[in-house]
């Protein structure tokens, strides 16, 4: 009987290869703002407590979240936070069973991101 | 586990430039994996040319074309050539599908195939589906039935025979689980799409009676629970089924019973 050699299997291509289409975007982009939230919050949080600490660390603090940096940081955040929610409600219709056909899902997916783009652009206007 | 790129094995590298057939008026570029398990090399792409006006109109007939003609040593799986075996599945022009019923018209540009994501490659185009079988196994893919079994057949309403339409249609080609990224990072322990299909096409067939241990068995916080409602297996299936719907209706009815 001929010898079976071992070899090292590859992995096929995945990432670098699929598609990328709404219903997978819809759903990284909810990971991606959930976890980005949470250091903005985190950025947030440490400005706070700036202002509670004293004039001069708040003067540092307020310095940093007020530069354009911080500004863009705020904005992406209100986007994140109208985009989460949105797409919160969309896996809460998802989970009582419902929308769960491609163009339904498709539709709701891109709600979700023209939704919080809209969303954003009115808070600014609004505060 | 997440990991976005490939392992140092896996990387793909740029591969032959295979010649042009001669005195054709339609050319096709392909671009294929490539991998032979004997040469110790790293996967590659190759580039075919093929001669549209003496093709036939999928992209299997391309890939059998290729295999005669120019190539003999392209590998791939293929058999009932209508898409009721599963398997030719594929990764082709970024999305999974049948080569046997996925027309070579409705890709723009050239024409570019993989085999299935995030799968170990047994050769060119065939990925080892042992793990993918071993997981519909244990969904016990059967009728498992208690009382005594009936003299002639065990039988059922034509409304609980509707039931199963759209769910007993799967091939089993891998295409969905294969497109899950869920399924990419946990697939040691989510069963995926495909398997949790056949799972609920078990749970509603209103002849079974083991429900309660079919879901007992599944209520773990990575066979079921891993799918997160993406949508990439219902978007890719080439047979039309929605395995994202009957995920959903497993998960209500874990609810239903806690409820």
């Amino acid at each position: 009987m001929a010898e079976t050699k071992q070899v090292e299997r590859p992995l096929s291509p995945h990432l670098q290869i699929y598609r990328p289409q709404v219903t997978s975007i819809s759903s990284i982009l909810t990971r991606i703002t959930g976890n980005a939230l949470v250091v903005a919050a985190v950025m947030i949080v440490w400005w706070l407590l700036a202002a509670s600490t004293s004039d001069a660390y708040f003067d540092l603090a307020n310095a940093v979240v007020m530069s354009w940096f911080g500004k863009l940081v705020l904005v992406l955040s209100l986007w994140a936070v109208w985009y989460h929610y949105l797409a919160g409600l969309r896996h809460f219709y998802f989970d009582a069973g419902k929308g769960l056909d491609i163009p339904t899902a498709e539709r709701l997916g891109w709600a979700c991101i023209i939704g919080s783009v809209v969303l954003t652009g009115l808070t600014l206007l609004l505060i | 586990m997440v990991q976005f790129t490939l392992p140092k094995n896996s990387k793909i590298t740029t591969g032959k430039t295979w010649p042009k057939p001669e005195g054709a008026k339609t050319l096709r570029k392909f671009q294929i994996y490539r991998w032979n398990p004997d040469d110790g090399q790293n996967p590659r792409v190759d580039t075919y040319f093929v001669d549209m006006d003496r093709c036939g109109p999928m992209v299997l007939d391309a890939l059998i074309k290729i295999k005669n003609e120019i190539d003999p040593t392209l590998t791939f799986r293929r058999s009932c050539r209508e898409g009721i075996c599963g398997s030719c599945a594929m990764n082709i022009d970024g999305i999974n599908t049948l080569a046997c019923i996925y027309g070579m018209d409705e890709i723009k540009g050239d024409v570019k195939i993989y085999p299935l994501p995030h799968m170990p490659v047994v050769k060119d185009l065939i990925p080892d589906l042992t793990h993918f079988y071993a997981q519909h196994a244990s969904i016990m893919p059967w009728l498992e039935t208690k009382t005594n079994r009936p003299a002639k057949e065990w039988r059922q309403s034509i409304e609980d025979r509707e039931k199963l339409d759209g769910l007993y249609e799967c091939v089993m080609c891998a295409s969905c689980s294969t497109s899950c990224p869920s399924y990419w990072w946990n697939g040691d322990k989510y069963l995926g799409p495909a398997a949790l299909l056949h799972a609920y096409r078990w749970i509603i067939d209103s002849r079974d009676e083991a429900t309660g241990e079919r879901l007992d068995d599944l209520e773990d916080p990575f066979k079921l629970y891993r799918c997160h409602t993406i949508m990439n297996c219902t978007k890719t299936c080439p047979k039309g089924l929605n395995p994202a719907k009957a995920i959903a209706e497993i998960k209500k009815l874990m609810v239903e019973r806690t409820v």
